[in-house]
């Protein structure tokens, strides 16, 4: 269900001001269009959580987009449990890098989004709560997102994507904004939630640490136009600590090298 | 708990409690009532102007007296307030329904844009003798032009509120499957209802204003009436009396507006700063 195949997968922006979307062809790259994504193939097995690296701007996130149903491919198709995405579906939640959260709704109804279709009243609050247990805000139900820190949204976003049970979840910088612990907190949430539950998860990163940390499969884009620079499965046993294991510490290494930072800090 | 702590906490309550706030802004705001009113009694005691011309405060209040008395004010508020509340209740359906349909639809806002921006900043004063001619004298004309003065404002408000929705919240709704009802109630009404209650706010006040200028020409009641007629008959106390009336019932209708805009469901809006 969760089993994902990118093929030859061209992604071009155009520039509006020079002519109208309407007549392009895949083919057709000068200066007024962007090159984002060139050629991606990718394949993700059901229950993995991949990690997705790259610099900015390499289009990471359109990628995302993309296999979410927010936006369509110029060429190429995306598969997610066999099947040729549409559009925007429950099948796969999308968790924002800001918040997604409605602002004009509690902690509880956010969450119950998901949920809003079960006819059991008593089943659907006991299911509501039990994901806000998961996510440790409990007590924090009627709260209203602005009164929440900005930690607790992402729980609290989390929360609302897994209520869902989508066959895929899709994060887009889920960490980007926290301080430093709550960063660490919440990747090992989301790490434990993953072990958990055992849903494809895709994960956009900046940080080389959260998907040496997270991953099962990392995925290196290369500058736009954006290329695959490497996939790698991930072998190595949790809890991980790059600092010990000097098999994790030299493939840090070379993802430094990688992301055209030479020494890693 | 320590005494010392408790006390801290106790301390912090008190200088916390809105109340307070509240009856301190109260008072500094009746202390210029109370200044503004000085004020006119040594105008009209010195000035050297007859009471027909500049009645002092106490005239005024004995006329007030009698208006109230022989039941005249009522009658007249009670008239202005009918046609400001048929005229509001009409721009805020036709209104905000529009705003929403142009906010939503690109195209549309492009079509009618223009107009709209045309029509807007023509008063609804201008539309005067237009109004008498099409709809005769009494309720009609001036309930029309109550209409007008509020419906274009809240045409654009609410339009300007919708294309301000976050596009994520879209992407949201999508990514959760939400039909059109739920796109609606749970998205674009909960999404512009800050923006559309401060809009609110201040078109009721337009609206209040304007029921005064066009019930001196249409009609034989409402407060806009009795000044006109005073004038006519000489009493500036009257008018005076009329302008009072129109003063506090604005100031009610402002502190209602502002009532909706503190309730929960549409404070998110401020105290987020989105």
């Amino acid at each position: 269900m969760g089993h994902i195949k990118i093929e030859n997968l061209t992604k071009i922006y155009l520039n509006r001001r020079s002519r109208p979307r309407s007549q392009f062809e895949p083919d057709d790259c000068t200066d007024d269009n962007v090159l984002v994504l060139n050629d991606i193939n990718l394949e993700f097995e059901e229950g993995e959580m991949v990690c997705i690296l790259g610099p900015s701007g390499c289009g990471k996130s359109t990628l995302l987009r993309i296999i979410a149903g927010f936006e369509k491919s110029t060429y190429g198709k995306v598969r997610v449990g066999g099947k040729k995405i549409s559009g925007p579906s429950a099948q796969s939640i999308f968790v924002f890098q800001h918040s997604g959260l409605l602002p004009w709704m509690t902690v509880a109804q956010n969450v119950g989004l998901g949920l809003r279709f079960m006819k059991d009243e008593p089943e659907k609050e006991n299911k509501i709560s039990e994901y806000i247990e998961m996510v440790e805000l409990e007590g924090f139900e009627s709260y209203y997102p602005y009164q929440l820190s900005g930690g607790m949204k992402r729980r609290a976003e989390l929360a609302r994507a897994l209520a869902v049970n989508p066959d895929l979840l899709i994060m887009d910088e889920p960490f980007s904004g926290l301080d430093f612990l709550t960063h660490m907190k919440m990747r090992e949430e989301v790490v434990n939630m993953h072990e958990f539950l055992n849903k494809t998860t895709l994960v956009v990163t900046h940080d080389i640490d959260d998907a040496l940390i997270m991953g099962d499969r990392v995925v290196v884009m290369s500058g736009r136009p954006s290329t695959i620079k490497l996939i790698k499965k991930m072998e190595f046993s949790r809890p991980r600590d790059f600092e010990r294991d000097s098999d994790l510490s030299r493939l840090r290494s070379e993802l430094f090298l990688m992301l055209g930072v030479p020494y890693a800090v | 708990m320590t005494m010392s702590k408790k006390r801290a906490i106790r301390k912090q309550q008190d200088s916390n409690q809105e109340i307070n706030k509240v009856r301190n802004r109260f008072g500094l705001g009746l202390l210029a009532f109370m200044i503004l009113i000085v004020l006119w009694e040594i105008i009209a005691r010195f000035s050297g102007w007859s009471v027909d011309i500049f009645p002092d405060p106490i005239t005024v209040i004995i006329s007030l007296g009698e208006l109230i008395a022989d039941g005249t004010l009522l009658r007249h508020t009670v008239a202005s307030l009918f046609r400001v509340t048929a005229g509001f209740y009409l721009a805020i359906i036709l209104g905000i329904p529009l705003g929403i349909f142009l906010g939503r639809l690109d195209s549309m806002r492009y079509f009618l844009n223009p107009v709209i921006q045309f029509l807007r900043p023509i008063s609804p004063l201008a539309w005067i003798p237009l109004a008498m001619l099409w709809f005769g004298i009494g309720d009609p004309p001036a309930i029309f032009l109550i209409f007008l003065s509020s419906f274009f404002p809240l045409v654009v408000s609410t339009t300007v509120a919708v294309t301000n929705i976050n596009r994520t919240f879209f992407q949201v709704a999508s990514n959760f499957n939400f039909n059109s009802m739920e796109m609606m109630t749970k998205l674009i009404l909960p999404g512009i209802m800050p923006e559309v209650v401060i809009a609110l706010r201040i078109t009721v006040t337009i609206a209040w204003l304007v029921v005064v200028a066009a019930e001196m020409i249409a009609v034989q009641s409402g407060l806009g009436y009795l000044i006109l007629d005073s004038r006519n008959a000489l009493r500036m106390d009257y008018v005076m009396d009329a302008m009072i009336v129109i003063g506090l019932i604005g100031l009610l209708l402002d502190h209602l507006m502002n009532g909706i805009g503190n309730r929960e469901s549409t404070r998110w809006g401020t105290a987020s700063g989105y």
